[in-house]
């Protein structure tokens, strides 16, 4: 492994192997291994990725540099990504990016030396995200296969839907349900990619007996063409009460974070809720890809 | 003699394309920039009877030779297309077009926020998903640009 851009280059073994060894660094059994820098190069805001990304390569004895927001940096003078990529490069050994636009990260690596670690595309993927999803999974679970998973909310516009369905193309899931409004329902090129049964709805109650993995999304505002679009459809779903009495009984509820709406805040203290202890083991899971990309480039 | 044979009369030099599907010679003109002060002869026939189409267009354009883009745009737009160069009335090169599966360069990625319409050093470029109709994925965003979309890139609408 080389660069991390797309689920689309991972194999199942890939995964199961990054799983592996996360299962290492969250029991404790495996320490720091590494050594060298990681470049964080965040054009777009964020709090999770970002500090579980640096929290991992500091566990894991690497020095951190870089930057969170284009404030401060030559990024805000007009400097292009090309340049600020070449940069990085020079400084360091592996550089994670997050971009607004699609497609970024893959030019990215198309001109740095190092490898880079897509955190996140604008609306087009965000794959350590859904390596961490499944990970979620099979900590509950034992296994992803056989389960009955439905990805709720803004199937437009998530960057993480993207990533996770097609990781699911990777394992053998029972069904898919792809529950969103008709305004946010998943884009054609990515449904035409998908390889294992699946229904589009917009009733989350008359199909949420058969889910075991319910994964909500928030509505991603930032990426609407404009705030009109946004309005018609804000607020038009949630995970309430109602909803999780009549969930399976061994049924999870995953979301990427951050929330807005779309989960009640009266349900976070669910069994069920499994978002909080999703986003915990970001940080061993992102050790696991540092040694799997950085290890193997020893 | 066909009928489009006595309809537009052999060139000395220059390019033919024929056998573009009906209706496609005024795109084709388009991705060759002729606007009609270029001062060079242009010959174009549209829906002329053809044996292996039904219908077809033929352009004819003298002393002008193709460049790489322009026939990767044609080969786009009118796969079945045929280029025949010809010098002193004669065809001296028979060219068919084969539709590129990999497209880079000639046009734009039909998603805003792909990284390609946004950065002055990324290059666009596609794979062909299919040739009828015309589907393309965009190897930076993969998001599609479909057939009616590279018309309107073309004729500029």
């Amino acid at each position: 492994m080389d660069d991390l851009i797309s689920v689309r280059d991972l194999e199942r073994r890939d995964f199961e192997e990054i799983h592996a060894i996360a299962d290492l660094y969250a029991s404790g059994s495996r320490k720091n291994n590494l050594h060298g820098t990681v470049a964080l190069a965040f054009f777009e805001p964020s709090t999770r990725t970002a500090t579980s990304f640096e929290t991992a390569a500091k566990l894991l004895g690497m020095n951190v540099v870089g930057f969170r927001s284009e404030e401060g940096t030559s990024v805000s003078k007009g400097e292009t990504l090309g340049d600020t990529v070449r940069m990085l490069d020079g400084y360091s050994d592996c550089i994670v990016m997050r971009h607004r636009f699609d497609g970024a990260a893959k030019f990215a690596s198309e001109i740095a030396r190092h490898p880079i670690i897509n955190a996140g595309d604008g609306k087009n993927e965000h794959p350590t995200q859904a390596i961490l999803d499944l990970y979620t999974i099979r900590r509950v679970f034992g296994g992803i296969d056989g389960l009955t998973v439905g990805v709720l909310g803004d199937l437009r516009y998530s960057r993480t839907v993207n990533s996770l369905l097609l990781a699911l193309n990777k394992f053998k899931p029972k069904k898919v349900y792809l529950i969103s409004p008709p305004q946010l329902t998943l884009r054609k090129e990515i449904d035409d990619e998908l390889e294992y049964s699946r229904e589009v709805t917009e009733d989350l109650v008359s199909i949420i007996q058969e889910i075991d993995v319910l994964y909500v999304t928030r509505i991603q505002k930032e990426r609407f063409p404009d705030e009109y679009e946004y309005e018609k459809v804000k607020g038009s779903y949630k995970v309430d009460h109602r909803v999780v009495s009549k969930m399976r009984k061994r049924s999870i509820i995953l979301h990427p974070l951050p929330r807005v709406d779309e989960i009640d805040r009266a349900i976070d203290s669910s069994p069920k809720a499994k978002y909080f202890y999703q986003a915990s083991l970001g940080v061993p899971v992102r050790m696991a890809i540092f040694e799997r990309i950085l290890g193997e480039r020893k | 003699m066909s009928e489009s044979g006595l309809l537009v009369r052999k060139i000395k030099e220059g390019t033919v394309i024929d056998h573009i599907p009906a209706g496609r010679a005024l795109a084709v003109l388009k991705i060759l920039r002729i606007r009609g002060d270029e001062g060079i002869r242009v010959s174009l026939l549209m829906n002329a009877e053809s044996k292996k189409m039904g219908s077809k267009d033929i352009v004819k354009v003298e002393n002008r030779e193709l460049k790489g883009q322009e026939v990767d745009l044609i080969s786009l737009i009118a796969p079945q297309a045929t280029i025949n160069i010809v010098k002193d009335y004669k065809v001296v090169e028979k060219r068919k077009l084969v539709t590129p599966k990999m497209v880079r360069g000639v046009l734009k990625c039909w998603n805003p926020t792909c990284i390609t319409n946004n950065d002055p050093e990324a290059v666009s470029r596609f794979t062909l998903i299919s040739e009828k109709p015309l589907l393309l994925k965009c190897n930076y965003c993969y998001s599609y640009t479909m057939e009616e979309q590279v018309f309107q890139q073309i004729l500029g609408e």
